[in-house]
């Protein structure tokens, strides 16, 4: 059967257009109840004995999705009515309930009522989309009862009185979302109902606890014609907002507009915008700007020595803080000349996209409400500080006070200080090791299931090893015989001889991205069989690898290089201490050895070549635990020793890398995967070569750690070879025009990637598919929209990859990075020290701290809190000195002193290391 | 951009392997030798055959076999922009080339020797496909004025998107960006006659679009033939037969 839908919109041209569409009408189309007597059952996925079948509206999926992931709600019919309106309000919300529709554990049925014969409605003659829709619901809704008899109730879910209304008149079994979680008898459950925001709905029963109430706190967001009509007259400015770190109450937008950072000062200016939300901005007038403090000249605005009480917190270093305000212009070369010069600031008008999801933290401390199972309201606050408190009711107030709790926000009102959210589950106890690590895992979005059985089908059986079909292979060489060792890493196994592309185990991957590192444990890409036995190249044991063979002159240059998928017969693997203890002891003569100090000469050769180039070897400042065994608790804590060894395995590799970047961006000019490493411009180094200028000091670049500092803000990115000019492929900091990775991909999904395309350059097998999907349309691909996307169903797979795995690689890095500082916390709130610290910035009340043994940075006050300075230290500018007005006392950048490390608590829930001066 | 459901449906709401509603007509041009109008869907093309008859330009004239011309416009109302469409352009310089080939190689030219035949097709209404609806049209409007052919030559396009071959794209699939294959062919003689597209696809999966396509051109081929059945039964009973 043939529809035509017709209807008229605007072009981008802003002309008016009638589109016509065809939409078929099928009558193939089934019901998804196993005992269905009159449908193809085989896709059935309701439960047979279900009593209530539920039908949800827009809205409902819309504001409830919380509720809705919660196992307790099950047995629901998806309409495509409601997916396509889904998919056009709020892509987040649609993935998340896609993949509740596709999960094995939920009863999700999607019926496309939209093409049933049956159940798909004309639009009437004045009828509005949103109406229509709401019919189409309710006569699926309706043919679901005639279709499966009086047997199951059928019952429409939603919170649209009018849609209410009408459902009941036509004889349909309607509820709203409270009614209906009320009747199941599990009231936890009501703490995941959104309440309606009070603009929209009178709250007649809820009590208004707020001190501020009925005042209007924020001015009102300007509706988005307005909007529009003001960005294009130039009046507001459109960007992402992002909250200092160190202070929420600072917020900087980027606006291309105006070319530079526009800062919003305060909650107010803010007007309920959050971090990450796309906004519109109007400059505040010229006199309102903020005049940059002189004596904070070289400072970075997140590094402020504040008095406030958000202040700055101890941290590992280098600070990979990479979304730290870029404010580099304002610092630059009118820095200096003028010290009055006031940055724009601004004020929120409005929010084009919103960038709510939900939180992890926990409940600011209160008493308990009178009376058992009464609602409480209490203020949540987020482990993230850029996020504002959060109001939310519960009636399990007494169970949340010690848990780390997940809360999503629905709603921010203009009368509300707070934005109003609700509860989604518990992790587990505040400061419980378990659970403060699994805050880390969410909120860096990192999946730590097990794998699935799917997935896990897909290894071959165990035990393995090579047959004679891997022997036989004309693209396999037979490298038994050569003498190959392996030291550390987990070396080039011929990963993708087992991970096949379009298998559920290489989505897994894909969608994992990355290995994560946490001090305790490690989150692996790649299942267990797979990393530790089959890909790891352990000694006298026969391997698949995928080798680059070079032939060098004594010179380290290279003559020739190979690339070959072979099998090798590992003669030892060492570790970098044993590997080092061998090149060390002169004694041992034996061609192994031999073979490391020959390897490690050639390294040092090229190691120095790349240097010369204008390599930067930074100071790495990797921590390590010793972990108890028992409790896993750390018992020490220190700094990684950096060999020989490393550094030889380290050349090498980006050695092979490079090969490998060569010969697929050969091959594949326009669709190869690099990795580059943008040169940093001069604004990025200008407050190191400031400090450096007032010590006069001849800094060692190379080994600085500011340059690290400094050089960390622009991050080395994955990239598809097509989207960028040569000159752009660069990887600064290795001084290599080109560059990728190939090294890893037992714990690398770019690795993998990288592994197909060379695999495909040698003509050993063919691309896969989605590498060649390359349309011409470029899609501004952000990370949160990509994040959620299924990377089955995504066509544009050079759009989406590299931006994904670079999402996914940062998440790595900043989890290991909060992994290692909670321990740090953990071993020092029992462990109380005394150490040396060197200045390595200077602030008008005090100084900023590097402790070399501890690889951590952090402030110390020279002054108490609340005072800030108050005349009594000043600040030399040109010798970055700090001194007591009458001389007595002063400090200097670079600068030893002694100082105590310890954990306090000033705010409940939330320990931080303290630095104080011996 | 979800081209096709976890359901499988497609956005118009076909599967993957359908085809879009058929509909043909004959004789819509009653001054042409032989007329037809062809839809796939919301595309339409008419499409008229003069000939055979004498070759106006002597220097064109072949000794030992008729002249194919053909020329291909689209009506200025075809699009929902109701630009004025550009004549003589690259676009259609090339599918009148297309199509002229496509024709010619069906035709049994040598039996008309020294005579032109021309075909005009003009696309009403465009909704993607329009090739294959212009070769659909003129194999009709061609068997309309009776002039002899090896076969019904017939043409389908088939395309990949969200990793599924997709027989038949309409024009909001055809603006995704995928490859698009255009298969002209001759269903009894069993071959393929006419092979476009411009982007590029792995062999296996290109072999699989190509056999929908392919599979698409039968499914069209039987249709036609109904429809001149049809017609023949008309003509027969309108002679009194
Ligand atoms: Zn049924």
């Amino acid at each position: 059967m043939l529809q035509n839908k017709s209807y008229v919109r605007k072009t981008r041209a802003g002309k008016i257009e009638k589109v016509v569409k065809e939409h078929y009408l099928r009558d193939d189309i089934y019901c998804g109840a196993p005992a269905c007597t009159v449908c193809d059952t085989s896709a059935a996925r309701l439960s047979p004995n279900a009593s209530t079948i539920l039908v949800l509206d827009t809205n409902v999926v819309l504001n409830q999705i919380d509720l809705i992931e919660n196992p307790a709600i099950d047995n629901v019919v998806v309409l495509s009515v409601v997916l396509d309106e889904l998919r056009n309000k709020n892509l987040s919300v649609y993935n998340r309930l896609r993949a509740l529709c596709s999960s094995p554990v939920r009863k999700f049925f999607v019926f496309s009522n939209e093409h049933h014969r049956d159940t798909y409605v004309k639009a009437m003659v004045g009828e509005s989309p949103n109406d229509r829709n709401d019919r189409a619901i309710r006569v699926a809704t309706q043919w679901y009862q005639r279709h499966l008899g009086s047997a199951v109730r059928i019952l429409l879910i939603t919170n649209d009185r009018e849609n209410k209304r009408k459902a009941v008149e036509e004889g349909i079994f309607a509820e709203t979302v409270e009614s209906y979680v009320k009747s199941l008898g599990q009231p936890q459950l009501l703490d995941l109902v959104v309440q309606p925001a009070s603009e929209d709905v009178v709250m007649d029963d809820v009590e208004d606890l707020r001190p501020s109430k009925k005042k209007i706190i924020y001015s009102e967001h300007k509706p988005m014609s307005e909007i529009t009509a003001g960005l294009h007259r130039g009046i507001y400015h459109q960007g992402k907002l992002r909250v200092n770190r160190y202070n929420s109450f600072e917020a900087y937008v980027g606006s291309e507009s105006i070319g530079d950072e526009i800062i919003i000062y305060g909650r107010t200016n803010m007007n309920r915008a959050f971090d990450g939300d796309i906004v519109a901005v109007e400059l505040l007038p010229q006199d309102q700007w903020h005049v940059e403090k002189a004596l904070s000249i070289a400072a970075e605005v997140g590094n402020y020595l504040r008095a406030e009480d958000e202040d700055e917190d101890v941290h590992l270093v280098p600070n990979s803080s990479d979304d730290a305000p870029r404010n580099a212009s304002v610092q630059g070369p009118n820095a200096d000349a003028s010290l009055n010069s006031a940055r724009p600031s601004g004020r929120v008008v409005g929010i084009i996209k919103r960038n709510w999801h939900s939180y992890c933290g926990s409940l600011e401390p209160m008493p308990l409400p009178a009376g058992i199972g009464g609602i409480a309201h209490a203020l949540f606050v987020s482990k993230d500080r850029r996020i504002p408190k959060i109001r939310i009711q519960t009636r399990q107030l007494g169970n949340l006070l010690d848990k780390r709790i997940i809360v999503a926000v629905d709603s921010w009102d203009r009368l509300s200080r707070y934005p109003s959210g609700h509860y989604v589950r518990t992790i587990g106890e505040i400061g419980d090791r378990n659970t403060e690590s699994e805050v880390v895992l969410i909120e860096n979005d990192i999946n730590c299931r097990l794998f699935s059985a799917q997935v896990l089908a897909c290894l071959p059986p165990l035990p393995w090893s090579v047959s004679s079909e891997h022997l036989s292979d004309p693209n396999r060489e037979d490298l038994r015989h050569v003498r190959v060792f392996s030291v550390d890493p987990p070396d080039i196994a011929d990963v993708t001889n087992f991970v096949h592309p379009g298998t559920p185990l290489d989505d897994e991957a894909s969608q994992r991205g990355t290995s994560v590192y946490l001090v305790e444990r490690r989150i692996d890409m790649l299942p267990k069989p797979l990393t530790e036995d089959i890909c790891s190249l352990r000694s006298d044991v026969e391997r698949l690898a995928f080798s680059v063979i070079w032939e060098m002159t004594p010179e380290a240059d290279i003559i020739s290089t190979r690339f070959t998928k072979s099998v090798i017969k590992s003669c030892a693997a060492l570790s970098y201490v044993e590997a080092q203890a061998r090149m060390d002891d002169s004694r041992l003569v034996d061609p192994l050895t031999t073979d490391l100090r020959n390897m490690n000469a050639l390294a040092k050769k090229m190691r120095q070549r790349r240097i010369d180039r204008g390599a930067l070897t930074l100071a790495s400042a990797e921590v390590k635990f010793q972990i108890d065994t028992e409790t896993h608790d750390p018992l020490d804590i220190g700094m990684y020793q950096i060999r020989e060894a490393n550094q030889m395995v380290e050349e090498f590799m980006l050695a092979a890398n490079v090969s490998v970047a060569e010969k697929i961006l050969k091959h594949f000019p326009f669709c190869s995967l690099l990795r580059r490493h943008p040169t940093p411009t001069r604004e990025m180094l200008e407050p190191l070569l400031r400090t450096a200028a007032a010590v006069g000091l001849d800094l060692d670049i190379s080994s600085s750690k500011a340059l690290a500092d400094s050089l960390d803000r622009a991050v080395a990115v994955y990239f598809c070879s097509g989207d960028l000019s040569p000159p752009e492929y660069l990887h600064y900091g290795l001084a290599a025009p080109l560059y990728t990775h190939f090294t890893s991909p037992i714990r690398r999904y770019a690795d993998v990637i990288v592994h197909r395309l060379l695999a495909a350059s040698l003509e050993i097998s063919k691309l896969p598919t989605v590498f060649q999907d390359r349309p011409q349309l470029t899609s501004i691909a952000d990370s949160k929209d990509v994040l959620h996307n299924d990377l089955l169903h995504v066509t544009k797979f050079w759009d989406i990859m590299p931006v994904y795995l670079n999402y996914r690689h940062r998440n790595a890095q900043m989890a290991s990075r909060a992994s290692v500082e909670l321990h740090t916390i953990i071993y020092f709130r029992k462990h109380p020290t005394d150490t040396e610290a060197r200045i390595v910035k200077i602030r008008s009340n005090g100084f900023i701290v590097f402790v070399p043994k501890y690889g951590i940075e952090g402030p110390v006050y020279l002054t108490a809190k609340g005072d800030n300075g108050g005349g009594e230290w000043v600040v030399d500018e040109q010798h970055q000195q700090v001194k007591k007005a009458d001389g007595s006392v002063s400090y200097n950048v670079l600068q030893m002193v002694r100082i105590h490390l310890e954990v306090v608590e000033p705010q409940p829930n939330r320990p931080k290391l303290q630095l104080t001066l011996i | 951009m979800e081209f096709v459901s976890p359901e499988g449906l497609r956005l118009d709401g076909r599967r993957p392997t359908e085809m879009r509603q058929l509909r043909a007509a004959i004789g819509a041009v009653s001054k042409a030798d032989g007329s037809a109008v062809f839809e796939m869907g919301n595309t339409k093309v008419i499409a008229a055959v003069y000939g055979p008859r004498e070759v106006e330009n002597k220097a064109e004239l072949i000794n030992d076999q008729a002249l194919v011309r053909c020329e291909y416009t689209m009506a200025n109302f075809s699009t929902g922009d109701r630009v004025r469409k550009p004549k003589g352009d690259r676009r259609s310089t090339e599918i009148s080339l297309v199509i002229r080939q496509t024709m010619e190689a069906c035709i049994m030219t040598h039996l008309m020797p020294r005579s032109q035949i021309d075909i005009f097709v003009q696309v009403l209404q465009a909704d993607g496909g329009t090739r294959s609806a212009c070769i659909n049209a003129a194999t009709l409007a061609l068997a309309d004025a009776g002039i002899p052919m090896r076969d019904l030559v017939t043409s389908c396009s088939a395309g990949y998107l969200n990793s599924t071959p997709l027989l038949d794209l309409n024009y909001v699939e055809d603006s995704a960006g995928g490859p698009d294959v255009t298969v002209g062919f001759l269903p009894k003689l069993d071959k393929v006659t006419l092979l476009q597209m411009d982007s590029k696809l792995s062999m296996d999966i290109f072999q699989s679009v190509m056999q929908l396509a392919i599979e698409g051109c039968k499914a069209i081929a039987n249709y036609i033939r109904e429809v001149l059945h049809e017609n023949t039964k008309q003509l027969e009973y309108r002679r009194g037969v």
